[in-house]
């Protein structure tokens, strides 16, 4: 059942996409922008956790999730460690997207030559 | 002088083509839903056969969707689903890998320093700044709120 909720809901997320590129008229720097700031706001409200609950990797896999994440690790360390953990802990949960990327792009450079 | 850069303004947008809305959704949703359907796939064998939560498994699921963008992007596939599927393929997380690594692959003839080094970030730097800027605002309102209620 998972499956199908996060077919759906991941789907969903990417339309918002298409609609703010389409409709909106927006770069794709800037419909990417918007939704990452979206999915930090719904953090902040308390929406994003549930919708993970409910649609798993729907909702863990759009870039929205990236935004979610950098909120959930400064609130966690604010809780330990006051107002300065709010600095301290964004990275402390998404790591793994920002440093995958680093990692496999200067493995990518180094393997793979440009085309074109 | 004024008149004739409106009336310009006019004339292309008349020229611009339609864009086929309902046709593009409708890609964007099911190449964007298959994805995550994907990434679902890999969450559930790594609780399976690995110690990881419900919780914790979107950083091993994002490693491996980026690891899978690399070798997609490398081979010349991505940027073909990625004509396709508009959206579909920019929102999951793989299309943050696409930017980052598309890019460290263009700019690698410029060395690894300057070009690599320097180019990497040039498309996704943005998402970073503004989930990171946001996210310090947002953590922020929401840690002095929980202060000034809960003392």
């Amino acid at each position: 059942m998972v499956f199908l909720w996060s077919f759906i809901v991941g789907g969903l997320i990417c339309v918002v996409g298409q609609l703010l590129l389409d409709v909106g008229k927006l770069t794709p720097g800037h419909t990417l922008s918007t939704l990452v700031v979206a999915g930090a706001i719904l953090d902040g409200l308390g929406l994003y956790e549930p919708l993970i609950d409910f649609a798993g990797a729907g909702a863990t896999v759009p870039i929205t999730s990236f935004g979610n994440s950098l909120v959930h690790g400064a609130l966690e360390e604010a809780e330990k460690h006051g107002l300065i953990g709010v600095v301290t802990g964004m990275f402390e949960v998404t790591s793994s997207g920002i440093s995958a990327a680093i990692i496999f792009g200067m493995i990518g450079a180094i393997f793979f030559k440009a085309k074109g | 002088m004024k008149d004739h850069q409106t009336n310009y303004k006019d004339y292309e947008k008349a020229q611009e083509p339609k864009r086929p809305l309902l046709k593009n959704c409708i890609k964007a949703f099911l190449i964007g839903g298959l994805i995550c359907v994907i990434g679902q796939v890999i969450s559930t064998i790594y609780m399976y056969f690995f110690d990881f939560t419900e919780q914790t498994v979107g950083n091993p699921t994002v490693a491996t969707l980026i690891f899978i963008t690399m070798l997609l992007t490398g081979f010349g596939v991505y940027d073909r689903i990625a004509q396709f599927a508009g959206a579909g393929t920019a929102v999951p997380v793989t299309g943050f890998g696409n930017a980052v690594i598309s890019a460290a692959i263009e700019h690698r003839t410029e060395g690894f320093v300057q070009g690599v080094g320097g180019n990497m970030f040039k498309l996704a730097g943005s998402v970073i700044l503004f989930g990171v800027f946001s996210a310090f605002i947002i953590a922020l309102i929401k840690t002095i709120f929980s202060y000034w209620s809960g003392a």
